[in-house]
Order: structure tokens, then C-alpha cells, then sequence
């Protein structure tokens, strides 16, 4: 298993090197201007000048080449000097062409507010899809089971700018419950704050919650009636164990071998952060960092936050094939 | 074996129904038979006449299907198995009657060791620490013939060959020592020479562990070398049911003498087709009206399609359910 994981680490390598190149080349393909969002009033001139300064000027290897310098050199020497003080730690790092601050650092300090609402949402979301699914599975066409369906249908179905928008007109403005902007300067300090911001962590997390668990009942639940009707469910059952038992260890470790998987795949949409929800909710994540960059023509930001992505889904496919090797003894990697 | 003594499975007017989309199907009609200590029992039909459905009807293994068990009494071990709770019919699987069943690849569960499933019934059955348990998971591996039991409790299913997958799930049926153990069709998935060392094993614990055995299957060759007595079934119903010599001697019943005939014979002429029955077993939408085999005898006068015949006795422990006299080619 340890061989086969560095294999594939290896592997992903040239992997992420082409991926980082494509997504070079599909943004420069893209008919963004980086100076479009600055005032009318400054002239064509001035402008490409602007341009010229940000690099757009150079050919088009030169600016990948000088992308991944930035990137896979610069920014973990600079790191590693840093902690281990062997230098200055000031090589030219990734600079966003919005803000000028190193894009790093943007991400750094959007990351918590995406893994609180999107991580947890996807915690709470797993944590309801799997009773449900194990139970609608095992009182298949029950009541509970059409229930289930029905809700996971509406929660799949209806996109989360309509669920948001609904939650915080009846949350917020009729019965004003909860605040309908994410307040993410607030700090939790004492008992009062941290309800505060359990308060305003509710309504997203929720929307998200009810979308990520209408996806994962519904695979647990196909998994558990795959598995009950196989036929060493009868032999635990002919050797006189109780129902529970027969369910929750027998069939829910099989039913669990592609759920794990599903999940452990979900995880890169956290860190990619839910852009819509979190327009919806104003929170200031890692999505609402993406559109902003995407509408501002601000390549380098773009370039690194999608590349990270890729990262995190190959290292998360990689987790999912582990964990399934680990589930199912049937696996063997090496 | 021996006839006197109480029969530990006595089951009287064993009736399942199972509610479908499309109705009823009465899959067990009427069935009564009895299980002599130390005797086995061999149980044979087609596909679809109600053999195993009846064996699990007993012991409330039909599961969460619709079915639903009805009857005069199953008597086992001094209780009634259909007027018990689903506890106390619990603590009887795996305990009191044993299974072992048809497809030993599927039949274990793929992702807990081989250990962890044979020690589940001692474990919950006998009160067994783990540390006991184990011990007698060894010495029940060592007793089907597994070598290297001790190493073998910590291997997977998957990393067993069919005929030692036959083997741990013997092993798991005998681990609480059942008075009764129920084999459905325990070799049919199993090639030919696999099929034998089972065969020989089974002989083997039987006379070792002295349990009745029900062995349920279609291959009459397999009844003739190892029951005592045969119960044919068609339809959800016994047809026939005698000692094992008896029935292949003189077979009563024209779907006894059919299924006979379909045995292909390694000796006799080549020329010669296979025989088969034509058609296929009924599916009961209602209790039988008229002789279930009815539509496929060659034998079949009006009566038959008027009453459904019930069983009597025409010799000594042999039973049939049968209009129709093979001695003299006439209504009895």
C-alpha cells in the first residue's frame, strides 16, 4: 500500500505539470483584460502600459515558465527559509494583479471561512445521509424511504441560489432569526460570540448540508439494498445474530466501501468552496476569491487557486483508492 | 437409522404465501414431515418446487420478503418454531439447526475474516470470550479439513477455493453443535471432485457428530449414496416420500418415476435422447385445487384434475400423493 501511494504521488507529478500548463493556456485563451475594470477615464496609452507592467507583453512560455519559478520554487523555499531563518525568504512570489499581495496569502487568509461553512456543511451533510440512507434501504417503499426520497429529490434538484435566497427571506427577513450576511471579522471570544457565529453559520451551512446529504443518501441508500439481498446476509442471519447486528456490521461495512469512496472524492469541492452559496451568503471564501478573480481578469490569482484545486483532487482520488484498499480486503495494490 | 425414538423436527401443515405484485403464490402447501435423530433426509425437485422455501419457512429465514408462515405446528427441541418469538426463533438458528447453503463463493461475508464469522455464532450462542472462541474455531476448521487452521482464521473468504469456502461454512453450521442441520443444495455450485470430498465429509461428521441432516437437492445421484429417506417435492407439496431404496426400487409417484428416468446413465446405449419433463413446475396463485403435476403427467385422468390427491401410506414409511396405481396402471 505505502509503495503503490508513492507510486502514485510520483506519478501525479508530470500529471499536475501538464494540468497547470493547460489551465495556462485555457486562460490565455480567454478574452480577459486585467485593466477592464479600471476607470474609463484612463487612457488607451496608459493602459497598455498597465499591461506591459503586469508582463502580458512577454511570449506566452515565458510567462508559464515564469509562473512555475514563482510557484514550485520560490514560494516553499521562501517558506523554508522563513521557519528555518536560512535567509531572507524574499523571493518574487505569485502576485495577485488586483491587489498585488502575493495570491498565497489571499488564499491563506480565505481558507478558514470556506472549511468552516462548506467543510462543515459537508460534515453535517454525511452525518444526516447515512441513517438516512441505511434506514430508507432497510424500510425500502416505507414511508420514511418516500419521505427520504422526496426530500433528497427536492435537495438534489433545487439549485442552492434558490434555497439560500428562500432561507433568508424566511430566516432573516420575516422571522429574522438569523443574520443573512456572513460576518467574517467577527471573532469568537466568549460563549456570546460563539453563539453568534453558530447563528450565522446556520442558514449556509444548512442549504449545503441538505445538498451534499440528498447526493450521499442516495448513494448509501443504493449501496445497502445492493448488499441486503446478497446472499451472506442470509448466512448471517441462518447463524442466529441479531438484526442489528446483521444490518450495521454486516451489510453496512460492504454498503460502505463505495460511499467511502464518494466522500473521500467530495472532499476537493469543499476547499474549492460552494461560489454560489457563498455569493448568496456573502461569505469570503476561497469561491467568492475565484469569481472575483475570474470577473477582474486577475490570471496569476486564477492560475494558482484552480491549479491548488487539481492538486487536492488528485491527492483525494489518490485517498479514495487507499481507503478503499483498506475497506475491502479484496483489494490489493502491490 | 434408528426408527424409534422422538422425531427432533416434526413439522405438520407447513403453508407459505408470499405476496407479490402480481398476487399470492402459495410457494408451500401443506407440508408435513418428520426428522428422526441421526437421520438424513434427502429432499429433491426442480428448480422452483418448493424445496428450500419450505426448509426456511421453518426457521424464519425468508427474511424481509412478504411472506407469510402458517401451519399446525413445527416441533423442535420442545418448541413450536411457528408460535415463538422472533427471539427465541434466533437463539435456534445457528444454535439448534444449522445452515449450509448452496453458493459457497457468496455465502460469506467478503469483508471480515474467515475467523471473525465462525466465531460470531460461538460467541453468540455460547457465551464464548473470544479467547475460547478461537480455540474451538481452530479445532472446528481442523474437524473439516483445513489445514494450517490456526493461520487460516485470519484469512479472508476471497483467499479460500470454493471447496474450502464448503468447508468454513460447514464448519460455522456445525460450530454450536445443532441437532439439526440443513444443507441446501450444499455441493451443486462445487465441481465434481470437490463435490465428492464434501460429500465424504458430511458422511463423515454425520456418523461423528450423530445430527439429522436435511440435504436438500436435484441430484438424485447424490440422494442414493447418502440419505436414509427421500421426500420428493413438486408444487409446494410432498409427492412422495420413502426410505432411499424403496423410492429408487419401486418409485410410486409419476414424477418420481420421471425424474428417475432423466438420470442419464453411463452404461446403456448412446442412441437413446435424454429424457426430460416437459413444461415447466407450476406457480400457484391459489392453494391447489386439482393435482399440482397434473398438467405434465403422462398419467392424468379426470380425477386428477378434480381433487388434489392427498398423501397416503402403500408400504412401509413410504407415502405418496397419487391417483394413479404404477402395479396395476389404474385409479386406486
Amino acid at each position: 500500500m505505502l509503495n503503490y501511494s508513492i507510486r502514485r504521488l510520483l506519478l501525479a507529478i508530470p500529471t499536475l505539470i501538464a494540468i497547470s500548463l493547460i489551465i495556462f493556456l485555457l486562460l490565455d485563451l480567454a478574452p480577459s483584460d486585467p485593466t477592464a475594470n479600471l476607470p474609463l477615464t484612463i487612457p488607451p496609452e496608459v493602459r497598455e502600459k498597465i499591461r506591459q507592467s503586469l508582463g502580458l507583453g512577454d511570449p506566452i512560455y515565458i510567462r508559464y515558465l515564469l509562473w512555475c519559478k514563482q510557484f514550485f520554487v520560490n514560494e516553499p523555499l521562501n517558506i523554508l527559509e522563513q521557519w528555518f531563518g536560512w535567509g531572507s525568504g524574499d523571493r518574487l512570489r505569485v502576485l495577485s494583479w488586483q491587489t498585488r499581495s502575493p495570491v498565497v496569502d489571499l488564499i491563506v487568509e480565505r481558507m478558514p471561512q470556506t472549511l468552516w461553512v462548506v467543510g462543515m456543511s459537508y460534515v453535517v451533510g454525511v452525518l444526516i445521509a447515512l441513517p438516512i440512507g441505511i434506514i430508507s434501504a432497510y424500510r425500502q417503499y416505507s414511508w420514511f424511504d418516500q419521505i427520504g426520497t422526496f426530500v433528497s429529490m427536492v435537495g438534489f434538484s433545487v439549485p442552492t441560489f434558490f434555497t439560500g435566497v428562500l432561507v433568508i427571506v424566511i430566516f432573516s427577513v420575516w422571522l429574522g432569526w438569523f443574520p443573512s450576511i456572513y460576518d467574517t471579522t467577527h471573532q469568537v471570544t466568549d460563549w456570546e460570540s460563539f453563539l453568534f457565529q453558530v447563528r450565522q453559520m446556520i442558514m449556509p451551512v444548512a442549504v449545503l448540508a441538505l445538498f451534499n446529504a440528498a447526493q450521499i443518501s442516495r448513494f448509501m441508500r443504493a449501496s445497502m439494498l445492493d448488499n441486503l439481498n446478497q446472499d451472506y446476509v442470509r448466512t448471517a442471519r441462518a447463524k442466529g445474530l441479531r438484526e442489528r447486528t446483521v444490518v450495521m456490521i454486516h451489510v453496512l461495512r460492504n454498503s460502505l466501501i463505495p460511499v467511502v469512496t464518494v466522500i473521500a472524492l467530495g472532499v476537493p469541492q469543499i476547499f474549492g468552496g460552494a461560489i454560489i452559496t457563498e455569493q448568496v451568503f456573502k461569505v469570503n471564501g476561497l469561491g467568492q476569491l475565484l469569481i472575483i478573480s475570474i470577473q477582474g481578469g486577475d490570471l496569476p490569482t486564477v492560475q494558482t487557486l484552480t491549479f491548488i484545486f487539481a492538486v487536492l483532487i488528485i491527492v483525494f482520488n489518490l485517498v479514495a483508492d487507499v481507503l478503499y484498499g483498506i475497506l475491502d480486503p479484496r483489494i490489493r495494490y502491490d | 437409522m434408528s426408527e424409534d425414538g422422538a422425531a427432533v423436527l416434526d413439522v405438520k401443515d407447513l403453508r407459505t404465501v408470499f405476496e407479490t405484485a402480481q398476487g399470492a403464490i402459495h410457494a408451500v402447501n401443506s407440508v408435513s414431515f418428520d426428522l428422526r435423530p441421526g437421520e438424513l433426509l434427502g429432499v429433491v425437485g426442480e428448480s422452483g418446487s418448493g424445496k428450500s422455501v419450505t426448509m426456511m419457512s421453518l426457521i424464519g429465514l425468508l427474511g424481509t420478503t412478504a411472506a407469510t408462515v402458517d401451519g399446525a405446528h413445527v416441533n423442535f427441541d420442545g418448541m413450536d418454531l411457528l408460535r415463538v418469538t422472533e427471539d427465541e426463533l434466533r437463539a435456534v438458528r445457528g444454535a439448534g439447526i444449522g445452515f449450509v447453503f448452496q453458493d459457497p463463493m457468496t455465502s460469506l461475508n467478503p469483508v471480515f475474516t474467515v475467523g471473525f464469522q465462525l466465531m460470531e455464532p460461538l460467541r453468540n450462542h455460547m457465551g464464548m470470550t473470544t479467547r475460547e472462541a478461537r480455540q474451538r474455531a481452530v479445532e472446528l476448521l481442523e474437524l473439516v479439513g483445513i489445514a494450517d487452521a490456526e493461520k487460516r482464521l485470519s484469512d479472508y473468504p476471497h483467499q479460500f477455493s470454493g471447496g474450502m469456502r464448503q468447508r468454513v461454512m460447514i464448519a460455522m453450521a456445525l460450530s454450536c453443535d445443532p441437532k439439526v442441520l440443513i444443507a441446501d443444495e450444499p455441493t451443486t455450485a462445487l465441481d465434481v471432485t470437490i463435490q465428492a470430498q464434501i460429500l465424504e465429509l458430511m458422511k463423515e461428521l454425520r456418523h461423528k457428530l450423530g445430527m439429522a441432516i436435511v440435504w436438500i437437492t436435484h441430484d438424485l445421484g447424490v440422494i442414493a449414496g447418502i440419505a436414509d429417506r427421500v421426500m420428493v417435492m413438486y408444487g409446494g407439496q410432498i409427492v412422495e416420500l420413502a426410505p432411499v431404496i424403496e423410492l429408487f426400487k419401486n418409485p410410486q409417484h409419476p414424477y418420481t418415476r420421471a425424474l428417475l428416468q432423466t438420470v442419464p446413465s453411463v452404461r446403456g446405449s448412446r442412441a437413446e435422447r435424454l429424457r426430460v419433463i416437459q413444461g415447466q413446475p407450476p406457480i400457484l396463485f391459489s392453494p391447489p385445487q386439482r393435482c399440482s403435476y397434473s398438467a405434465r403427467c403422462n398419467h392424468a385422468f379426470d380425477r386428477c384434475l378434480a381433487a388434489d390427491p392427498a398423501r397416503i401410506s402403500v408400504g412401509d414409511g413410504h407415502d405418496v400423493a397419487c391417483f394413479w396405481d404404477p402395479e396395476t396402471g389404474e385409479p386406486r
